[in-house]
């Protein structure tokens, strides 16, 4: 079932001074209910543009993005439930957490404004979310965010996305911020959560390893274009497009590193 | 040599799923509830922590010198010995002595009883004025800082206006206004004229925290705009606002003194100002009858010292490096390093054989 589909989606900038800055240029592509893709491409490609139309920060230029088979309702009753449906993880879980406001009012939030639960069952549903993110409710739900690490604030911020029980996750370089012995941990929550929740993802990154490692198709997008679109291993191990190339040899390769300072295959890459 | 390791995946204390990250936090039904550091928020550690940016040396040393001219406006009538009109032709121009601890005036009145009625005006108005203000600058300021487009344009075009607007002549004129201006409408005039400063400074922090992600978060999360502003934005401009209260609490008291002092806000109640002018009028800077303008100036000082130590603690609580710079610094000495060195000492290089 489809359930996040982008429609010949342009979105032009008008620039002081310099005219035009198209940010996206006719991106068109589904995404299924319990699947993930992977948006890669550099600082520019539009990648961040796609996240701010999701969350209406911008609208497009022409175009049209529908969830459900619906456009994005502007107000109203149907902007609230799109926005229950749509939840963002964001990149900075230093900044996205309201530094005032204790671990068990970040996840209320979103339960009573969406009246997902009653409120006599709201505690119970603030410990099954931590739960749920592997987090011990009895430690940190009355804690502060700065009382927690960069992995454990991560976490929070996803048991908030998904306290609305939403149908689609917008993870914009949801580790690119995090220490990277705890990434991992992180991507394969979220691999498991939406395995088990047939949760849509939309995994915005550069990082063409985790991309790979998460999703199971990945759009690579330059200058605003969708340049290649495939399965996630198509895509990475055997790039077509010129900039996908160029992306793949600008990514470390451990392997080819340990080869050359090993001695064994010395220089070539 | 197997004696020596343990098998820890026999051990049911540490054993875990295979799968399991190590990091991942089991909890099973049997689990005993974890005990809990932190206990619920109750109304009581809120307001501790919304007071947090007071609860410093500095802070608390400006809260107990302000506490005190306080308490004394409060308590005039009863700590005075005398009226402060009172004229008493038999002791002019006294000093100090046990009937009058802080002298007489020309015609006899009492000094101390003086100031201390005095201290209710100054203590009322400079309140009073701030919290006009602060509100002024509160509504200006957020507003301008969260709307955008021509609203914004148009509050912070307002706020300019106020900025330059001269300030002492409005207020002279608007005293003149009245036969004898209350203490309500002169704080009033200068709670109107001294509320920009303050709005540019929340206008400018709220721009940048509106485009904060967890502010981004709030409203996917479909928030309503005054909760996004009351109960996400407010606490963190917390200190900002309090910071702009106690700053115009100062001005608004050195507003009152300076023009009572020259004496453009004839007001019959007194205040410390108003005791200057009646002993710049008669001469006692020139008699050297100190026991007369000392006692009034020495208390401006002291209640603009206190205002300025509990603004010192607020910036510290909100810029903690301001914070250990003072034990850093300290601890510099201790060592025998001069604080104001621009680079760390170096040790002069010990000389080593090169390699060729």
């Amino acid at each position: 079932m489809t359930l996040l589909e982008f429609d010949a989606v342009t979105k032009v900038y008008a620039v002081r001074g310099a005219g035009h800055i198209t940010a996206l240029d006719d991106v068109s592509f589904t995404l299924r209910s319990g699947q993930t893709i992977g948006l890669v491409g550099q600082s520019g490609s539009g990648k961040s543009t796609i996240a701010k139309i999701l969350t209406q920060l911008e609208t497009p230029t022409s175009g049209e993005v529908r969830l459900d088979g619906r456009a994005i309702p502007r107000r109203g009753a149907g902007l609230r439930a799109y926005r229950q449906q749509l939840r963002m993880v964001f990149q900075d879980p230093f900044a996205s957490l309201n530094p005032y406001h204790s671990i068990r009012y970040h996840l209320q939030r979103p339960l009573r404004l969406d009246r997902i639960v009653p409120k006599s069952e709201e505690d119970a549903e603030v410990r099954r979310l931590l739960e749920r993110v592997r987090l011990d409710p009895g430690v940190v739900i009355d804690r502060r965010p700065h009382e927690l690490s960069g992995g454990q604030r991560q976490r929070v911020a996803i048991a908030r996305a998904l306290a609305s029980r939403p149908k689609l996750l917008v993870a914009d370089e949801p580790v690119s911020m995090l220490d990277v012995s705890i990434r991992l941990g992180v991507l394969n929550l979220l691999a498991d959560l939406q395995r088990e929740e047939g949760l849509g993802v939309l995994y915005i990154t550069h990082d063409l390893a985790t991309a790979r490692h998460f999703s199971d198709e990945i759009l690579v997008l330059n200058q605003g274009r969708v340049v290649e679109r495939g399965p996630a291993d198509d895509v990475i191990l055997n790039p077509q497009h010129p900039y996908t190339q160029e992306l793949r040899a600008a990514s470390p390769d451990p392997d080819a590193h340990f080869a050359s300072a090993s001695g064994i295959d010395g220089g070539a890459l | 040599m197997d004696t020596t390791v343990t098998d820890r995946t026999n051990d049911p204390a540490t054993a875990r799923p295979a799968g399991v990250p190590a990091t991942a936090t089991i909890r099973t039904a049997e689990d005993p509830p974890a005990k809990t550091t932190h206990d619920r928020p109750t109304f009581r550690s809120k307001l501790g922590s919304a007071f947090a940016m007071f609860r410093n040396g500095k802070s608390i040393a400006g809260l107990s010198i302000l506490g005190f001219f306080v308490l004394v406006a409060i308590f005039a009538d009863v700590l005075a010995p005398y009226s402060p009109t009172a004229v008493d032709h038999t002791a002019r121009f006294q000093p100090p002595s046990a009937e009058h601890w802080l002298g007489t005036t020309h015609i006899g009145e009492d000094v101390l009883s003086q100031v201390i009625h005095g201290t209710r005006g100054v203590i009322v108005v400079g309140f009073l004025a701030a919290i006009i203000a602060t509100l002024i600058a509160i509504v200006v300021g957020v507003m301008s800082g969260y709307l955008r487009g021509w609203r914004s344009e148009s509050l912070s075009a307002l706020t300019n206006v106020f900025l330059v607007i001269p300030g002492l002549p409005l207020i002279i004129i608007v005293a003149s206004m009245f036969e004898d201006p209350p203490l309500a409408v002169v704080a009033a005039v200068l709670g109107l004229i001294g509320w920009a400063w303050g709005a540019r400074v929340l206008r400018a922090q709220t721009m940048s925290l509106r485009n904060r992600d967890f502010i981004q978060a709030a409203r996917a999360n479909g928030e309503p705009l005054r909760r996004i502003i009351t109960v996400e934005m407010l606490p963190n401009l917390m200190a900002l606002i309090a910071a702009s209260f106690v700053g115009t609490v100062t001005a608004a008291i050195l507003a009152l003194t300076t023009l009572s002092y020259i004496g453009v806000i004839p007001v019959t109640t007194y205040n410390w100002g108003t005791i200057l002018n009646w002993a710049g009028a008669q001469g006692a800077f020139r008699q050297n009858q100190w026991w007369w303008y000392l006692p009034p100036g020495l208390c401006i000082a002291a209640i603009g010292v206190a205002l300025s130590l509990i603004n010192f603690g607020i910036d510290e609580y909100v810029n903690p490096r301001l914070r250990s710079a003072g034990e850093r610094a300290r601890a510099m000495k201790k060592k025998g390093l001069n604080v104001n060195d621009t680079v760390t000492a170096v040790r002069p290089a010990t000389r080593t054989e090169e390699n060729p």
